[in-house]
């Protein structure tokens, strides 16, 4: 069994009497890609920065490869990072900027010159040595960042939401080659991001974070399938949200009447509810079978029929939101691509369903 | 509209124009014309170099102009020493309200006349002055000590009037450096020493140098420092002219004296942006 890359035991970090991470521990193994998923203020750049060593927690300790590092320096460590705007240094060319690390170390010109043509080699970029930093391309200066990181053969690197300011389309390309990169390289990597779909694209596995502590570890499919807490539920992917009150348990199954009169069935995973618990149910805008008429939906538990009030076209992500007659809130249905509801217009009746494993269950006033 | 456009431009061209050409191109075309006269009879003159001449023939007129040059560089390079650890906590330290207060510090004495403030300064070193009453207080000095009228106090004041010229523009280059930057090279295994020279000098380099051509160019134009500091062996290049234009009439002569310092800076300020790589487009834009 080799030790993890990263481990953080209990790490706390209080700053005068707002405390920003509270008793986080996880550990990376070496090799994968691991996220950190939450939304901002939630203190995963804290997290990032007490790794990177340019703050001190408050308690609690970081080891990488085994070895405590809180009492090195930042400088020192085997550690590096890739900021949120990159962080290139504007007054070197690229060569420099790659090399500088390097020339820290105080290795021989020779060799740092054949480094940095290796690297540059490994990010497709070969022939850029000699060029300034605003002469590249947002993608290209996200290679050389990750590069400048690389070169110094780090045990553990550091990624702080470094997507964040390239437009759609390329963020998109970007995080299929940072996967590619990361798998290159065979380092582990540590990425922050308040954009879900760059964790659950890319990591191995992703820590939900929420007001300083983490919610849930796990990887993409189980953060999205089984959910453990209301918070990861509703951050996670979009979900219709209902709250009201247990009518009934058998098993997994619930009975659940919401706030606006709708009776709905659902699951809580082994969590525990009882009779007359106000509980909150999660239900994802795909997992609703959309049918012309109540027969195609009646072998769900959950059935509703209503009026369509919105198309919301977004190509294959389309959805309609509709308004069920026994009252309450609109809900999100995706709508199929399979053509049948091609020629859907707001006013039709629909019948949605479904079952009642769809739909998470948590004790209310968690989130 | 394009009629329009160019009366605008053309209104707005006006005053400098005007300045320039007034109060600096004319006045120079004819302090040349007056540096090449030669005075040989009463109300006779003769175009030639003689003055020039005069200049380079006399000791005390040659020393007077390298010391001054020499004491502006030093004054320069000693402002830019005190300016720079100034400038960077202001804009890479302090935070928030600290960070108003100590720039509003920085332009406190300028709400002084200069004479004022330099009087101030001979309150403090005369003989008897502050100083020199508490070194007698203390038991340090037996009599009093002056420590007015030398290069060393000449210096004090140049220094002091010249810094916030040199901190303004450093806390503005280093305002503009990315923390992130200076993190990033301490992440990649940088040191203290080897950040600052190699990323936070490099990108201050326009402010530098804009403050050292500002700074340099007031040291060297400066009269009332000298005068009210300097004693009779600190002359400074500007009392030479003042004495041949108001004591000595002798407006040829402070006319030779006149462009030559403007030579002097001239030649500085090119010497200097050649020797860093710097553009005036660059560190004054």
């Amino acid at each position: 069994m080799t030790a993890p890359d990263l481990e953080c035991t209990h790490l706390t970090k209080r700053f005068g009497d707002t405390t920003a991470v509270q008793d986080v521990s996880f550990e990376v193994p070496p090799g994968s890609f691991f996220s950190i998923l939450g939304p901002s203020g939630c203190g995963k750049t804290t997290i990032m920065r007490m790794i990177a060593g340019f703050l001190a927690p408050t308690s609690g300790d970081i080891r990488i490869k085994g070895r405590s590092v809180l009492d090195v320096a930042p400088n020192k460590r085997p550690v590096n990072m890739v900021f949120q705007h990159l962080a290139l240094f504007p007054m070197m060319n690229i060569a420099e900027n790659i090399g500088y690390g390097l020339r820290r170390k105080g290795l021989p010109k020779a060799e740092i010159t054949r480094k940095v043509g290796e690297v540059l080699e490994r990010i497709g970029l070969p022939d850029i040595g000699a060029r300034k930093v605003d002469e590249l391309s947002g993608g290209q200066k996200q290679r050389v960042a990750i590069a400048r990181c690389m070169v110094l053969e780090p045990d553990v690197l550091l990624l702080d939401e470094p997507l964040g300011a390239l437009d759609l389309k390329l963020r998109e390309h970007m995080k299929i080659e940072l996967k590619a990169l990361q798998a290159a390289f065979d380092t582990t990597f540590v990425y922050i991001t308040h954009d879900q779909s760059e964790a659950l694209v890319m990591s191995d596995n992703i820590a939900v974070m929420n007001a300083g502590q983490f919610e849930q570890v796990g990887s993409a499919r189980d953060l999205y399938y089984r959910p453990e807490t209301a918070f990861v539920a509703g951050f996670v992917g979009d979900s219709n949200r209902w709250r009201g009150q247990v009518m009934g348990v058998s098993g997994d199954t619930l009975q659940l009447r919401s706030e606006n009169g709708l009776e709905l069935r659902g699951s809580c995973h082994g969590r525990r509810l009882a009779r007359n618990d106000t509980a909150e149910i999660f239900v994802r805008p795909e997992a609703i079978r959309l049918g012309h008429s109540a027969q195609d939906v009646s072998h769900f538990d959950n059935r509703l029929s209503g009026e369509v009030t919105s198309l919301l076209f977004n190509g294959a992500a389309s959805r309609i939101l509709m308004r069920p007659e026994s009252g309450g809130e609109e809900i999100e249905v995706t709508l199929p691509q399979s053509g049948e509801f091609a020629h859907l217009d707001r006013g039709a009746q629909v019948h949605i369903g479904w079952s009642s494993d769809q739909g998470s269950c948590f004790a209310a006033g968690t989130a | 509209m394009q009629a329009a456009h160019r009366l605008g431009f053309v209104l707005l061209l006006t005053p400098l124009v005007l300045w320039l050409a007034l109060l600096i191109i004319i006045p120079h075309i004819d302090m040349f014309f007056v540096s090449l006269r030669e005075r040989v009879g009463v109300g006779e003159y003769e175009t030639s170099l003689a003055n020039y001449r005069t200049f380079l023939e006399e000791p005390l007129y040659l020393m007077t102009f390298a010391r001054t040059a020499v004491m502006s560089v030093l004054a320069t390079a000693l402002t830019l020493l005190i300016g720079f650890p100034v400038a960077y906590y202001i804009a890479k330290i302090a935070r928030g309200r600290v960070r108003s207060a100590l720039f509003l510090l920085c332009l406190v004495p300028f709400w002084v006349s200069e004479l004022v403030r330099t009087f101030g300064w001979m309150i403090l070193l005369r003989e008897t002055g502050v100083f020199s009453s508490l070194l007698q207080w203390a038991g340090l000095a037996q009599g009093p000590v002056e420590m007015l009228y030398n290069d060393a106090a000449i210096m004090v004041g140049l220094v002091y009037t010249s810094m916030l010229f040199m901190v303004v523009p450093l806390v503005t280059t280093l305002d503009s450096l990315d923390d992130a930057v200076i993190e990033a090279g301490y992440d990649l295994g940088g040191s203290g020493p080897s950040i600052l020279r190699e990323i936070v000098i490099p990108h201050a380099m326009p402010g530098i140098v804009s403050g050292s051509i500002v700074v340099f160019m007031l040291s060297l134009g400066n009269y009332l420092t000298p005068i009210m500091l300097g004693g009779k062996d600190s002359l400074w290049f500007t009392e030479l002219i003042y004495s041949q234009f108001i004591v000595r009439f002798n407006w040829e002569l402070g006319a030779v004296f006149g462009f030559m310092l403007l030579i002097l800076s001239s030649v500085i300020v090119w010497g200097t942006l050649r020797l860093t790589g710097q553009t005036l487009e660059k560190t004054m834009g």
